[in-house]
């Protein structure tokens, strides 16, 4: 569904990306693991249209995606959960998630009003606190309000940046059922990890990424896991491996 | 009475002045532009009356038009730059503005009289208003209307959900480009249109004083436009005109009375008021504490 092939994005001098290539199959999770620093915000930000390619070339459904704009690429179908949430913290939980379906919000008031309600459905603590500003949830919560407005925009595809990111364990175990529960329903994901166990437990096919190159490719499950995780944590000292 | 009305004008003129530069602070630009808009608003407002015999409307529109238009080629090079290096940006702007209009010499002669911009000198006798008969009280209310059909306007812009986008892209540039708004249409527009305001604003200014030189349009000017939004909270458009009434009322008028005394007192006011930030008065937060106090039930502001 989504071809990402030979992506380089640099700042500057330096290249942060270098050859990148992977693929996230329609109706699966796909898990991007990998240290600090190696590379996998860029890519979401390379993907998502926020940061620009050097080189390479990223598709989804065939359609190229570099050198849209984040605008074009998030009517065409793909929504990213950015890492920290960057919810509007001054802004009412309701307004953050209409302004999720933003490219739609004047066409299609009934289509809007009617994912509000069902994203409120399936986060009924978003519903509780739907007139408070955004910046006054929980991390969890806000993490919550950031998956709910990403789908807001109806998105074929979900690029998903740590969202376990500064969580605590029960949070995080309710965040990886959420997603879990998306997939179920027929949505794509891309999930960025750290937490590899966690990603692990419910990815299908995952990508090992280190110092801008994938390294490694596998199922979960397969022999090497234990290594991929431990490189996944601590970066580049198994190379020999490859 | 006339300081009154004066004072009522200049707090009208100021307040456009100020929603121009508080429609860009929205969407996280802090432009020292707005000084160089006013001044070509002005200029070309007077150019019309004055020169050119046109009615009051259409001198302001063009006025504003042609401000708009300058602000539209500056809006996409501003994309460029965040933050200070915005400010250091648009305050050159300003001053390339101002020296033009010092060395802008266009006379025609007027019963024998050159009319037009003459270099340091000025642009004098733009007495549209006089020369056609109008009243103090009925510049005021005409200028009023157009103080209420702008701030009306961005007030119901603000409350919409065009408001909500428009903020989104100050509080979070990253986050608003996740959920596909178009940085660049958003940010361009509000510069665009926060030209329009001050070109309009800058050809009443010219119309009031009847005389603009180069030296109205200086970093003192600039700096008024953000100081109101800035010290008036962002909260909304009453936050904006809470601190034109307080600026020009009290710290300029109000304190005239020091005599030199006050250009020391006057910063060092301005620096406290930033301090003890009036943020509080458009602010939502202390309207809710307000409320409470005054015994009145809370209102939830997020759903309006």
């Amino acid at each position: 569904m989504l071809v990402i092939e030979n992506i380089v994005t640099a700042y500057g001098k330096i290249e942060a990306l270098r050859g990148v290539s992977m693929e996230a199959q329609e109706g699966r999770i796909t898990c991007l693991l990998g240290p600090n620093g190696a590379g996998k915000t860029t890519l979401m930000y390379t993907v998502a249209g926020i940061l620009h390619a050097r080189r390479g070339s990223v598709r989804l459904q065939g359609q190229e995606l570099v050198g849209k704009p984040s605008s074009e690429i998030v009517r065409r179908g793909l929504a990213l959960v950015p890492e920290n949430r960057l919810t509007f913290p001054e802004v009412s939980v309701r307004e953050n998630l209409i302004a999720g379906a933003y490219l739609r919000l004047t066409r299609d008031k009934a289509g809007v009003a009617e994912d509000l309600e069902r994203q409120l459905v399936r986060f009924p603590r978003l519903r509780e606190r739907i007139n408070q500003d955004a910046g006054t949830l929980s991390g969890g919560e806000q993490q919550m309000l950031a998956v709910a407005r990403a789908l807001m925009a109806r998105p074929r595809i979900l690029l998903m940046d740590e969202p376990s990111l500064g969580l605590a364990p029960l949070v995080v175990e309710e965040i990886f059922r959420t997603i879990h529960e998306l997939n179920a329903e027929g949505v794509t994901v891309l999930l960025v990890e750290q937490n590899a166990h966690m990603a692990l437990q419910i990815a299908h096919h995952f990508y090992l990424l280190e110092q801008g190159r994938i390294t490694f490719s596998g199922v979960p499950g397969a022999l090497q896991e234990d290594e991929v995780i431990h490189r996944a944590y601590l970066g580049g000292s198994g190379a020999s491996s490859h | 009475m006339d300081f009154y009305i004066g004072l009522l004008q200049i707090f009208g003129i100021h307040t456009l002045l100020g929603l121009s530069a508080y429609l860009l602070i929205l969407t996280g630009q802090v432009s020292m532009a707005q000084a160089g808009f006013f001044a070509i608003g002005a200029y070309m407002a007077g150019i019309c009356t004055a020169m050119w015999g046109w009615h009051i409307v259409p001198a302001l529109a063009l006025g504003g038009l042609l401000s708009g238009v300058l602000a539209l080629l500056i809006g996409f090079p501003a994309l460029r730059v965040k933050g200070m290096m915005l400010v250091i940006a648009t305050l050159a702007f300003s001053e390339v503005v101002r020296l033009f209009f010092f060395n802008f010499n266009y006379t025609v002669l007027r019963d024998g009289i050159p009319i037009g911009p003459i270099g340091a000198e000025g642009f004098r006798r733009i007495r549209y208003f006089p020369e056609n008969g109008w009243t103090t009280i009925e510049v005021s209310l005409f200028m009023g209307l157009i103080v209420l059909l702008v701030g009306g306007a961005l007030w119901w812009a603000d409350r919409s959900r065009l408001g909500a986008v428009v903020r989104a892209v100050g509080e979070d540039e990253l986050a608003a480009q996740s959920v596909g708004i178009n940085l660049t249409t958003i940010k361009v527009a509000a510069m665009t249109l926060g030209g329009v305001i001050a070109g309009i604003g800058g050809g009443l200014y010219a119309h009031m004083t009847t005389h603009v030189e180069h030296l109205n349009f200086g970093i003192l000017l600039a700096t008024f436009a953000i100081a109101y939004p800035i010290l008036g909270g962002m909260g909304s458009v009453f936050g904006t005109l809470a601190a034109v009434v307080f600026v020009q009322g009290f710290l300029v008028e109000g304190l005239r009375f020091l005599g030199d005394w006050r250009n020391l007192l006057f910063g060092l006011l301005i620096m406290l008021a930033m301090n003890v930030r009036i943020k509080q008065l458009g602010d939502v937060r202390l309207r809710n504490l307000l409320r409470g106090l005054f015994g009145l039930r809370r209102r939830s502001h997020a759903g309006a």
